[in-house]
């Protein structure tokens, strides 16, 4: 597999640990220029492409009523346009070859537009909804077009996060058993139920809730 | 890597069996100029570079993973015929069909043809292929008066029998460079049909006495071999021997319409669709039924039986039924094929035979051919037999069916066996390098000489490290 991500320090020590399973690119996913061709020279290097992954995400802290467009851009530039950038790619590919699966990962945050997380709850449901497409364009290309939606995961993204988290081996072991099927999944059986109520609280409702 | 490749040229490409897949970017060439821009995209890109046109080969000899696939099937124009020496000069995505449907009527036929008449001239050279009359034409190869070359090197060659780089390039599965042009001898006929006899053999020994009876006697021979049954019966089958009826001149026969293929079976059920069908069959107990009722009616109604038939009904089996691979699916099929001198034969093949069936994995259809050898550089040919064996590829059994494939070549190996890149899959590099012998070499000297870059390659090359 390759790995992609933007410090050169942790991804040397993920291949020094993995040997030759990984192959390393330092990119920082905001680099949309270079996407076309990074995505040609890793899949040369690969020999081929069965899936690809979609993990990048920031979730800056926001105050209660801050409002900050430089943030707000952040977040859309690389949970969103970054997607785009890579997963157009993958589309093009798996759609000519007839093969091959997408993963992006979303997150329950994304079902609603909630008071404290503005930008990244919409980023999330843009993600998701940007799936939706792709998945229904390639459906016919035998491309396999998955949305996972895990709740907070133990990564430095949800240090701050106050609720129970998911350990990331745990997440991951979750997130590629969910990649074999199209659609787009929970992680846990809780998180189905629990979201299913949740996004069909009647908006009026949900603005008095403090959820 | 600085230059983009157009991403909506990548495809998923198979070999005729479909049990292997590699993803690469796919440029037809119509012309010369088409393959020299093409060579220029791959440096810019700095991709290596597969040939493939018609793609017959079963395994993994016309796909290259993430590499530019050069597509010479439209590279295909007839050229010249002189029709008094029956010298004709083709482009090389010209096919087998493509020459003898222009030659045909005027009493001409290809010396040498594979089971499907689907296969273009560059690649049956490339493959070097034979037919059922080897052991007296030998390989294609030899029936080829001038062929021009372009190496990847930048240089075109105008080579002629005898010339070192003629000999390689005809046999090396398109490593060295590309066969841009061809001049081919054909055989003069006077008819379109030929008188084939059927001789139903009880076991081993009578198909070796048989294909000895028909030697020199004959153009063809090539037998059928069950290879579900042990003990006294292993070996049976069917053997038919085949030689060109004579005609005087202006037979009707050698007219195109008395060779078409009918599309329907016993006129009713299409051909197109007969796959479905046969996929129903397509287990081991279908196959055992399937080979016992073969050798049945081989026994009572064909033995010792002579009959007339068109060239292209009894030369291209595998398209008597198209599309037949499809049956395979959804794991695709294998050939292995071993060639074995004429004095470790029989044993040879009674030993493989034995080995698939202690594996429980029976070879639904095998075929026996008789082989002489030839200068060419990779030749699979021996002065002995083959014997062909399609295995079904299954997922379950995959990992068990290379395993035996490994360790059949082995024994074959040790029985001074050859093997052919058109049909292999399932060859290691070491076996590779094992068959080869110094003649790997001298290939590697001459694909310095002409490839420097390496640009040339293939899955099959890859995997057996030979370019």
């Amino acid at each position: 597999m390759a790995a992609l991500a933007r410090r050169k320090d942790l991804l040397d020590q993920l291949a020094a640990h993995e040997g030759a399973n990984v192959l390393p690119f330092a990119h920082d996913v905001t680099d949309y220029d270079s996407v076309p061709l990074l995505f040609q020279r890793v899949t040369k290097e690969l020999g081929g492409l069965d899936l690809i992954i979609y993990a990048a995400g920031v979730m800056p802290a926001v105050e209660p009523l801050e409002f900050r467009f430089d943030i707000d851009q952040q977040i859309f530039e690389v949970n969103v346009l970054g997607a785009m950038a890579w997963l157009d790619q993958a589309a093009i590919r798996f759609g000519h070859t007839q093969t091959g699966t997408i993963v992006a990962i979303g997150s329950v945050a994304g079902d609603r537009g909630r008071a404290g997380q503005p930008a990244y709850n919409a980023s999330k449901a843009a993600l998701a909804t940007f799936m939706e497409a792709l998945r229904n364009r390639l459906d016919r290309k035998n491309v396999n077009v998955v949305t996972v939606k895990p709740g907070p995961v133990d990564t430095p993204m949800s240090a701050e996060v106050g609720a129970k988290k998911l350990p990331v081996e745990q997440a991951a072991a979750l997130i590629l058993k969910k990649a074999q099927s199209p659609g787009e999944h929970y992680l846990l059986l809780p998180h189905r139920i629990i979201f299913a109520v949740i996004r069909n609280i009647p908006s009026p409702v949900f603005r008095r809730l403090n959820i | 890597m600085a230059v983009l490749l157009p991403l909506e040229n990548i495809r998923r490409l198979t070999g005729f069996g479909r049990a292997s897949a590699s993803d690469g970017y796919v440029f037809e060439a119509f012309s010369a100029t088409d393959v020299e821009e093409v060579l220029k995209l791959a440096r810019e890109t700095e991709r290596q570079v597969t040939l493939r046109a018609a793609a017959r080969s079963y395994g993994d000899a016309a796909t290259g993973a993430e590499c530019i696939i050069l597509d010479l099937s439209q590279f295909n124009r007839i050229l010249a015929f002189d029709q008094a020496q029956g010298i004709i000069e083709v482009e090389p995505g010209a096919t087998l069909e493509q020459i003898w449907q222009y030659a045909l009527p005027t009493g001409w036929w290809l010396p040498v043809v594979s089971g499907t008449t689907k296969t273009t001239l560059g690649g049956a050279l490339a493959m070097n292929i034979h037919g059922k009359n080897n052991f007296l034409r030998g390989p294609l190869g030899e029936h080829v008066t001038t062929l021009e070359v372009l190496t990847p090197a930048g240089e075109t060659w105008i080579l002629s029998p005898g010339d070192e780089l003629f000999n390689a390039v005809i046999s090396s599965a398109g490593l060295l460079g590309i066969i841009m042009r061809v001049k081919l001898q054909l055989k003069r006929i006077t008819s379109g049909d030929i008188w084939v006899e059927a001789v139903s053999c009880r076991h081993w020994d009578d198909q070796f006495q048989a294909f000895k009876r028909f030697e020199g006697k004959r153009e063809y021979v090539v037998s059928w071999i069950d290879c579900f049954v042990s003990g006294a019966t292993a070996g049976r089958g069917i053997l038919h021997a085949a030689r060109h009826e004579e005609e005087a001149p202006g037979a009707e026969s050698l007219q195109l319409g008395h060779q078409a293929l009918p599309t329907t079976f016993f006129g009713v059920f299409p051909k197109s669709s007969m796959w479905r069908f046969l996929k129903i069959f397509n287990n081991r107990a279908g196959m055992r039924l399937v080979n016992f009722a073969k050798h049945q009616s081989g026994k009572m109604f064909e033995h010792g039986k002579s009959s007339r038939q068109s060239l292209a009904a009894y030369n291209f089996l595998l398209d008597y039924a198209p599309g037949w691979e499809r049956a395979y699916l959804p794991g695709g099929l294998i050939q292995c094929q071993f060639f074995i001198p004429r004095e470790n034969a029989r044993d040879a093949f009674e030993h493989l035979v034995n080995m698939q069936q202690e594996a429980k994995l029976e070879s639904f259809l095998a075929v026996m051919k008789r082989h002489r050898p030839d200068n060419f550089l990779f030749s699979h040919a021996v002065d002995g037999y083959s014997l062909a064996l399609d295995f079904k590829v299954t997922e379950a059994g995959r990992e068990r069916l290379w395993d035996l494939a490994k360790r059949m070549q082995d024994y074959a190996l040790g029985q001074g066996g050859r093997f052919y890149f058109a049909k292999d899959s399932t060859l290691t590099a070491e076996q590779a390098a094992r068959f080869l012998g110094p003649d790997l070499a001298k290939f590697r000297e001459l694909k310095g000489k002409h490839d420097p870059e390496n640009l040339l390659t293939s899955d099959l090359a890859r995997r057996l490290k030979i370019g």
